[in-house]
């Protein structure tokens, strides 16, 4: 991109048929510069934005997956009741009959951004819905991103790289996944945040600007009031000012950065409720606590050696001072875990530091599929080139070490570690990523490109002279440095901008087949190879908003919480916000119990409505079916009765003739194949047949006694049963 | 104290009343009179759908000495309820010559009617001299007036429902001489009240003839019959025209859609829906039939949670036919909300009047067919800076106004609200808006952007140029 910059103002300024108004009106060369540099900008910036469409253009504009349900519900909430209503939202719809004190426990910076963007454009009378807002807010901070790359690679090493970067991140899959048009989820907005964090951050200790420091501090607050991922900031930051302080670039610079950015940080994070006093009271922000303190004993001891004047007394009192010190903090922290005044650190937080924690200790965590630990494919998939740039930009970081690449060296590696732990961590990694690969790119595209031009330079000014000097004169030059040193550049940047383009591609294509399925409408390839689209989850979201009494309570498996309350409008169980794990085992031990245990235990919930997805006639492979083992793990776990072996044959998973006893009569079988028998799914194959694991079912003869069946959906993905009212006793 | 005082107050109060009656009684309008008798009458109850529509040719006869201006037609007041409308024509000329000219109907008050019974006043185009006839074509439709019986029914039945009405025709004139056939949509009746003569037929079941009828005659009947047709109510339906004078009309349709026969009981049973269609389900409807404008553009159908992707679109240069299926089929006392939405050319429906007003040229109800409506809200919004709009519907609506603000308004747009409750599949004829309009408020959105990206840019160069550093 850079070269290509250079090269057309080059072109530019040497074009022959310049008139004389072009003449009056030729830029400077430094105006060409800010004007291409501007947009080039400006195109990234769009291009950030309309490479995240595929999903409105394939599909429409919609909310997609899960999670993202439920920030829109609770956005259309704050735009109907306003902030206050909001912030004291007590919701009565999900985790019946506990419910969920909504202000209180979520990260508002998501819906509160879509408000206020909802509410400026309707000030400029801009009629559009909150979904509109909704569904384009990812993209709108994917494009912002790119500008805070912009500025962050320039910060780091030049504007070429900060271009570069630019470009990297507008297209990277890594990000796209996560931030494609109705992608409404916390993650669209925290990277922004984040990264502007960061940069900022980088700026103050660059500068020792307080106004920076400050910047970073209210960029850390509007992360903190996005996105969970905040701990990342809290404990990466003081990670590199202690690196600093070790390597010996402790500076005033740094103290006011630090402590600026800390201070206010912290004061500011503490207003989001959600987050709270954690800052002073978890283990998991201890960190930066230290290290805040650390930065007043470096200071004061700079103080000392200022006043001392000798360094052997200096080194003396050093020691003590050090001992001192790292004493009463370790006595501090001691004494705060065991009164349980800090808090110990959290499962989630376990899991990111050791891979195996999760699996062993908290299954429900383990369930998700986007917490499983990242495949070298799916780095492939997101990275592509950027996998191979990463160690050489890291290779020219550490040549030209300084206080900002020490920085997103320590960033890069950090979070590649947390990529490979789970894949969602792939997100937080992505820009540091493209930053350390554009500076990879650039940097070797700079000195190619002076190679070429040094050569062509040299041979311009050569041919005024003599054929025979000339010839003299390259060869000599040509003698200096290695040989066909030009044409070995040329061939270079050849292979860079086919590599580049390669990239561009794949960024393409991946995100027009993998990341723009918003998961609610499924597509598949018809017999004629037209498209066929399953619109069974809204289908049947919307009969149960239009034809069951409003205060019906519905029981499903968690994932499906969040849609139900915002698409079906009515009370769930448990949903996708899994804070009481009890609450889902139980949900989890009624599915896994036989049908009369379970009638019990839903008498108990109150449920009127059960909803289970079933993909054995359409082939839809993550059906409840597929997740009925982890029901009962989880179940197990709080309920020792259900027990894993029991649904399983010789350790194997099976739903035909040879499966387990048990597991042809629970709940959730009775309820996925109920009258399934009698149906012909496939041509030649006998009735019965399971699409989805390519068997045919071993109880064929399913009776209900205790619920029936409300609605099942054309093509059979959802089914809904009612629960029976208890028999008369006389 | 409290308790006396009022109690005295109501006592009071009621005797106030009383007179107050009484004195509505003696001046509201002479009784019906009499000196009508009519000659022939023929009614025939079309019961095939959801919407009863009932045709009668009257023959009237004026045997007295003055001339009548108008003919009064009776309804019982549980008919007059469900009345979506009356429209009577006057036959004239011979057998082959024979044509129509439609007459004015309006409700008329009697208050000392018996048993409370309603009505509507037929004005003739001339009087009716002694002894001269009038051979009177009558449609009236009335809608809810199939009760489902049994009001529940489960997946494998099918749907019966009453039918009450009376065997002779009411009406405040004598009546020589008359019959009644209804005709249902299949051949299984269960059972109907006889009085005879009575006569089925397969799907025809014939009252009368009955002779020299009283003026008040009333023979109610039951008929307990199979009808398996849509029972497509729209309970709330708002239609907003929103008019652009750069060249387009947009529609946006909300409906409130509910099966009103028998409730559906019990379970829900796909399969049996699926592989049994002719005996499952049979009261059940999956898709309807909605009739747009010719030419529509970028037609949408949508509900709250996002697009249905299971409607079709026929356009041909006559009509568009959209054939839209709810996301579920429709059961008995289930429901849908939905959005259809589509653009149709200005040119076709907006209209310049002699007096330099222009005029929108719309179609009022329901595109839907054989739909009742039961409360239907149409919005017109006019163009920003439109000024003296006025409606003109071909019956009564309720009419007022609103201020809606869309695209980078500033003072908001005017809209014509017409609200009208009862709508059936024949109140789809045109309404006219008029308005007044000054072309220049077109160039005002355009200006305004063209404007602010003018000063934004100023703004860019002006901060490129200036330098605002303190220090020098």
């Amino acid at each position: 991109m850079v070269a290509k910059t250079e090269k057309s103002a080059v072109d530019l300024l040497k074009s022959p048929g310049m008139t004389s108004l072009f003449k009056s009106l030729k830029l400077k060369t430094k105006q060409q510069e800010l004007l291409i540099r501007v947009t080039i900008l400006f195109l990234v910036y769009v291009l950030a934005f309309i490479t995240r469409l595929f999903s409105v253009l394939r599909y429409e504009s919609m909310i997609h997956e899960f999670d993202p349900y439920f920030n829109y519900r609770v956005t259309q909430f704050l735009t109907q009741k306003g902030f206050y209503e909001f912030w004291n939202w007590f919701d009565s719809e999900s985790w019946y009959p506990l419910g969920r004190i909504v202000g209180g426990t979520l990260f508002p910076g998501l819906m509160v951004t879509a408000y206020l963007i909802y509410r400026t454009l309707q000030f400029l009378r801009f009629a559009i819905h909150i979904r509109e807002v909704c569904v384009l807010t990812a993209p709108f901070f994917a494009s912002n991103t790119t500008l805070v790359a912009y500025f962050f690679g320039k910060e780091l090493w030049d504007s070429g790289a900060g271009l570069v970067a630019a470009v990297l991140i507008a297209i990277c899959p890594g990000y796209i996944s996560r931030s494609v048009a109705g992608s409404y989820d916390n993650e669209g907005v925290a990277i922004f945040a984040l990264l502007l964090t960061f940069y900022l951050f980088v700026k103050a200790v660059n500068t020792g600007s307080l106004a920076f420091a400050l910047a970073s501090a209210f960029g850390y607050f509007y992360m903190v009031s996005a996105w969970g991922g905040y701990v990342f900031i809290i404990n990466l930051i003081p990670l590199y000012v202690m690196v600093l302080l070790i390597t010996g670039r402790y500076s005033m610079r740094l103290y006011v950065a630090y402590n600026c950015t800390y201070i206010l940080g912290m004061l500011l994070a503490m207003q989001i409720r959600f987050v709270g006093f954690q800052h002073v009271q978890s283990g998991e922000h201890m960190a930066a606590m230290g290290v805040f303190f650390l930065m007043q004993v470096f200071y004061f001891l700079d103080w000392v050696k200022h006043l001392l004047n000798d360094p052997k007394l200096f080194h003396t009192f050093l020691r003590i001072t050090v001992t001192c010190a790292v004493g009463l903090g370790a006595i501090a922290l001691g004494v705060g875990t065991a009164s349980g005044y800090i808090s110990p650190w959290t499962g989630r937080f376990y899991s990111l530091l050791d891979p195996t924690y999760a699996k062993d200790h908290i299954p429900i965590i383990a369930s998700v599929s986007e917490h499983q630990p990242t495949a070298w494919s799916s780095f492939m998939f997101d990275f592509h080139i950027l996998l191979f740039l990463f160690p050489a930009g890291l290779y020219f970081c550490f040549k030209r070490l300084s206080d900002a690449t020490i920085f997103i060296v320590m960033y890069g590696l950090t979070s590649m570690y947390f990529a490979g732990v789970m894949v969602r961590l792939i997100l937080v990694a992505t820009p540091a990523v493209c930053l350390i690969s554009a500076i990879a790119v650039s940097a070797t595209i700079k000195n190619l490109t002076q190679l070429v031009r040094a050569k062509s330079k040299a041979s311009h000014s050569a041919s005024g002279k003599g054929t025979i000097s000339s010839k003299a004169s390259s060869k000599g030059s040509l003698d200096q440095s290695l040989p066909f040193q030009r044409n070995g550049a040329i061939a270079l940047l050849l292979g860079a901008f086919f590599l580049l383009s390669r990239y561009a591609i794949h960024c393409t294509w991946v995100t027009s087949e993998a990341y723009s399925s918003p998961s609610i409408v499924l597509a598949a390839r018809g017999a004629h190879g037209n498209r066929v689209i399953f619109d069974d989850y809204r289908e049947a979201y919307f009969w149960l908003r239009q034809n069951t009494p409003p205060d019906a309570k519905v029981m499903s498996w968690w994932d499906y919480g969040y849609q139900i309350t915002a698409m079906g409008n009515r009370t769930v169980i448990v949903d996708n916000n899994t804070w009481n794990n009890t609450h889902i085992a139980t949900v989890g031990r009624a599915m896994s119990s036989y049908e009369d245990e379970a009638y019990d235990i839903m008498r108990s919930l109150d449920v009127d409505y059960v909803l289970v997805v079933f993909g054995g006639v359409t082939g839809y492979s993550s059906d409840d079916i597929n997740k009925f083992l982890w029901m009962v793990r989880i179940g197990g776990g709080v309920f020792p009765v259900i027990k894993e072996p029991d649904y399983l044959v010789n350790g194997e998973y099976r739903v035909d003739k040879g499966a387990a006893p048990k597991m042809l009569n629970c709940l959730m079988y009775k309820l996925s194949y109920y009258r399934f028998g009698e149906v012909t799914t496939e041509y030649g194959k006998p009735p019965g047949y399971d699409r989805a694991r390519g068997v045919e079912i071993g109880n064929k003869d399913i009776k209900l006694e205790y619920l029936e069946e409300a609605f099942t959906t054309s093509n059979w993905i959802v089914r809904i049963y009612k629960v029976k009212p208890p028999n008369n006793r006389w | 104290m409290g308790a006396m005082a009022n109690f005295r107050k109501s006592i009071i109060f009621s005797v106030l009343f009383f007179y107050s009656m009484l004195l509505v009684k003696t001046l509201s309008s002479s009784p019906p009179s009499s000196n009508l008798q009519i000659l022939t009458a023929e009614r025939r109850i079309d019961l095939t759908s959801h919407i009863v529509r009932v045709y009668l040719t009257l023959k009237v006869e004026n045997t007295g000495e003055a001339p009548a201006a108008e003919v009064l037609l009776a309804f019982s007041p549980a008919q007059f309820d469900h009345l979506a409308l009356v429209k009577a024509a006057a036959a004239v000329g011979k057998k082959k010559k024979k044509t129509y000219l439609p007459l004015e109907v309006n409700p008329s008050d009697h208050p000392d009617a018996p048993n409370g019974t309603k009505y509507y006043s037929i004005s003739l185009l001339k009087p009716l001299g002694k002894a001269e006839s009038i051979t009177l074509e009558i449609l009236y439709m009335l809608t809810h007036s199939l009760e489902p019986f049994p009001a529940e029914i489960s997946q494998s039945e099918s749907q019966l429902v009453y039918y009450h009405d009376s065997a002779v025709i009411l009406s405040p004139y004598h009546i020589k001489q008359q019959a009644s056939m209804v005709k249902t949509p299949t051949s299984k009746v269960e059972s109907f009240t006889r009085v005879e003569p009575t006569d089925r037929s397969g799907t025809e079941l014939r009252y009368g003839p009955y002779e020299d009828r009283h003026p008040y005659s009333y023979s109610p009947v039951i008929i307990h019959l199979e009808n398996n047709n849509a029972f497509a109510v729209v309970e709330e339906l708002e239609r907003e025209i929103e008019i652009s004078h750069w060249g387009s009309i947009q529609v946006t349709e909300h409906y409130k859609l509910a099966h009103a026969g028998a409730r559906h009981r019990g379970i829900f049973s796909r399969v049996e829906y699926q592989s049994r269609p002719s005996i499952s389900g049979v009261s059940s409807f999956k898709h309807l039939l909605a009739e747009l404008p010719p030419r529509v553009h970028s037609v949408y159908y949508r509900d709250d949670i996002g697009n249905i992707s299971s409607s079709r679109l026929r356009t041909n240069s006559k009509k568009s036919e959209l054939l839209i299926e709810p996301r579920y089929p429709l059961f008995g006392g289930w429901k849908a909300t939905f959005i259809i939405g589509y653009g149709v050319p200005l040119q076709d429906f907006l209209f310049e009047s002699d007096g330099g007003s222009r005029y929108l040229n719309y179609t009022f109800g329901c595109p839907l067919s054989e739909t009742v409506v039961d409360k239907l809200t149409i919005k017109v919004v006019l163009p920003e800076g439109s000024k003296n709009p006025s409606a003109k519907a071909p019956f009564t609506v309720e009419q007022s106004m609103e201020t809606k603000y869309s695209y980078l308004d500033v003072i908001g747009r005017t809209v014509v609200v017409l609200e009208k409750k009862n709508v059936v599949p024949e109140h789809n004829v045109p309404f006219q808006v008029y308005y007044n309009f000054n072309p220049m408020f077109m160039l005002a959105e355009p200006l305004m952007l063209v404007s602010a990206f003018f000063l934004f840019f100023i703004a860019c160069i002006a901060y490129l140029h200036m330098d605002l550093s303190i220090r020098k």
